[in-house]
């Protein structure tokens, strides 16, 4: 992933620097900021219509709904921005039933002040995140709050997209026997957060993971019987984990040794007294897959470049029912149970 | 990672496990000191990796557990204020007091602040002139140098707007505390690590002599905790009692000399109050009198605060190695980190909340795996 795109329509003509609370009034300033950054920028004829809905082509079938909220400080970080993580976030939520994900609509809730150039930036990578995932936003709101109503900028999207018949992924399907696999080494996303807000650099190039994982998804269900897909975002690895063993009734076998890990990611855990397993992820997923077409999955992941680092972590059992035991680097054996709160940095 | 991964290797942890089954003959009670190490015992199951007549108990060594309630309501008191910017290391935000934690305070509309090293509470103070900064200055020994540095510089700078809420404590006394206590059971001790790297370990060699138990500085990763292990149980079996030093590539018998000569210039021993210990005669620092500037508690006045602990929680016992986590009725049920009775339940580092957030609760874990 990259911070860069290219403006591709003319930079807004408008005489205001940073946004006022009349771009979300309704009126002639509103209509501005549609006509000259969102339009340009999210292109589709849905949009162009300007009705106060999107009116849509489906095929029949079904259809995967999400919607998610984002707030993120700061909103530019290595590796992404909060307008990257809107589309990617709710792309890979679609994705995680199997579903191929088809337009979305985006919320701006924007702090009064914030300057129009930061509102572009975000606006063109979404609409760079949205031509890399082959979604459309087909349909948007603005609202302009006073100053200190809101942290600069949030974004809430939703999304639809088609669900192939026979697929049939929940987190209340993996069975004994399943193999455990993740797309790639956790916790990347949240500690480069972490490092970008507390000023502290010793992360080197790390970068968030942000990435749209629906082609990937499409390759693992070619390739084989996959039962679970989870992107584990905020909780981590280990909330997802958890919840997939409370969902499916099974015990899940986790090898902490076999869980990749950046050193970066490793260092700064263990400096802040963090646990990899609870760092957010966001672009990331966990698989159970039947055992008889693990190797596929795998290798068809690998042939993906957000599956490239995919790997075996661990196992379904039928013991141990709704509980994910790990088994440790020196061989001794603990629960993993979700954390009550996010984590913080202990003290010595 | 380097100087992590070779201190976690499987096969050393095995061989250094079937070394202790092969010296151990009878039961052994060695209490690990620091919460650090308690922590890691847990989260890699070291424990069960230990002949059964190794049994180590969890001793008083977190320094957020033993803060006092009644500190926690005077730290609320102050952050409360509309002039104060309060920080304070991250764990001690979840700490609750009488009423709520430092999280819901903040939600309330005070000013409180993580910070990661209390000298950026130099820097925030330079930059807010108008507020008053305070720093919850706790810990033992090793946060003690850092603590004692800030209020140095900022004498040195001449930030007056800058204060510390002192609450430090001392690791030896709480250890002969343990030792004189009559019900005691501890036969040795793997000592700490990180403070023992501040301090060197000259001040723990008259107590092996005089209470006959050993003492084995000792680290915190696996490899250092099951060796410590066995250092301590091979005294125990040939019946020494000295101070050994497993953890010889942070610590040495005097010590940072530099970061002592900071604490002594800026603090000095006093009495101290331990969350369900009590009080133990000179187990703590408090600023020096030409330092009473910059003591949040003399800035503040806020007068005598009265916290009962509620009556049901065990943790004075926990602490003192006197009784395991589950050994409490309430471990588990009543008592949880969200909703936390005593002192060894609010920190990662703490022995009932170690035990809870490795899902002890849920499980005899020897027996869901099937060994042991």
């Amino acid at each position: 992933m990259s911070l860069s795109f290219t403006l591709t329509c003319p930079v807004p003509v408008t005489q205001h620097k940073a946004i006022v609370l009349g771009h979300g009034s309704g009126g002639r300033l509103t209509a501005q900021l549609v006509r000259e950054l969102f339009l340009p920028a999210f292109d589709n004829p849905a949009l162009r219509k300007l009705d106060d809905q999107a009116v849509l082509e489906v095929a029949p079938g079904r259809i995967a709904m999400t919607t998610d909220a984002y707030v993120v400080t700061p909103l530019f970080f290595p590796g992404g921005d909060i307008g990257r993580l809107a589309v990617n976030g709710t792309v890979n939520d679609l994705a995680m039933s199997g579903a191929r994900p088809l337009y979305l609509t985006a919320a701006f809730i924007i702090e009064e002040g914030l300057p129009l150039e930061d509102l572009e930036r975000v606006v063109h990578s979404m609409a760079q995140a949205a031509a890399d995932a082959g979604v459309a936003i087909v349909t948007g709101d603005t609202k302009v709050v006073n100053r200190g109503c809101a942290d600069k900028l949030f974004i809430t999207t939703a999304g639809v997209g088609l669900v192939p018949d026979g697929t049939s992924i929940s987190a209340s399907n993996a069975r004994p026997g399943d193999v455990v696999i993740v797309s790639g080494p956790i916790g990347d996303h949240g500690i480069t957060i972490w490092s970008t807000r507390e000023g502290i650099d010793f992360t080197g190039s790390l970068q968030s993971d942000t990435a749209p994982l629906h082609a990937l998804v499409e390759a693992m269900i070619a390739a084989g019987d996959v039962h679970v897909l989870r992107d584990p975002t905020r909780g981590g690895l280990g909330t997802s984990l958890c919840e997939i063993a409370a969902s499916s009734s099974v015990g899940v076998e986790l090898e902490a040794s076999a869980v990749p890990v950046r050193e970066e990611v490793k260092a700064a855990c263990e400096i802040l007294g963090m646990d990899p397993l609870f760092v957010a992820n966001e672009g990331r997923l966990v698989a159970m897959v039947a055992e008889s077409s693990a190797d596929a999955v795998l290798q068809a992941m690998r042939r993906i470049p957000e599956g490239r680092d995919a790997c075996r972590i661990g196992r379904i059992v039928a013991e141990h029912a709704g509980m994910v035991l790990v088994k440790t680097e020196v061989g001794g054996s603990r629960i993993l149970d979700v954390p009550f709160a996010e984590q913080l940095p202990r003290i010595c | 990672m380097k100087y992590v991964d070779e201190y976690r290797d499987q096969k050393m942890a095995e061989k250094l496990a079937a070394e202790i089954r092969r010296a151990v003959t009878r039961p052994w009670a060695i209490m690990e000191v620091c919460g650090g190490q308690t922590h890691s015992i847990v989260k890699y199951g070291i424990d069960y990796l230990l002949p059964k007549e190794v049994e180590l108990v969890h001793g008083p060594g977190c320094p957020v557990c033993v803060t006092p309630l009644e500190m926690i309501d005077r730290a609320h008191a102050i952050a409360r204020r509309p002039e104060v910017i309060f920080c304070s290391f991250g764990d001690m935000l979840r700490v609750p007091g009488s009423t709520g934690d430092l999280f819901q305070v903040k939600a309330g509309g005070a000013d409180v602040r993580i910070v990661y090293s209390p000298l950026d509470c130099l820097k925030i103070a330079s930059s807010n002139p108008a507020r008053k900064v305070v720093f919850f200055a706790i810990g033992f020994e090793t946060t003690a140098p850092a603590n004692a540095m800030a209020v140095w510089q900022a004498r040195q700078q001449g930030i007056r707007n800058f204060s510390v809420l002192v609450s430090h404590v001392l690791v030896p006394p709480a250890m002969t505390g343990i030792l004189e206590s009559p019900d005691n059971r501890v036969q040795a001790f793997l000592g700490p690590g990180h403070v023992c790297a501040v301090m060197g370990y000259r001040e723990y060699e008259p107590i092996p002599p005089r209470y006959g138990t050993p003492i084995v500085i000792t680290g915190f990763e696996p490899i250092d905790l099951l060796e410590g292990t066995l250092m301590a149980v091979r005294q125990l079996e040939q019946g020494r009692a000295e101070v050994e030093n497993q953890y010889v590539r942070a610590v040495d018998a005097d010590g940072n000399t530099d970061a002592q000569k900071m604490i002594d210039r800026v603090f000095e021993v006093c009495d101290r109050a331990w969350r369900g210990i009590g009080i133990i005669p000179r187990s703590g620092y408090r600023l020096k009198d030409e330092f009473r500037d910059y003591d949040a508690e003399q800035i503040f006045q806020l007068g005598p605060i009265h916290a009962p602990e509620p009556a049901i929680c065990i943790s004075g016992q926990v602490l003192t190695g006197l009784k395991k986590p589950h050994d409490c009725p309430a471990f588990g049920k009543e008592c949880t980190p969200q909703n936390p009775l005593g002192a060894t339940m609010v920190s990662a580092e703490g022995a009932c909340a170690a035990y809870y957030n490795y899902g002890r609760h849920l499980v005899a874990l020897p027996s869901a795996m099937g060994k042991v």
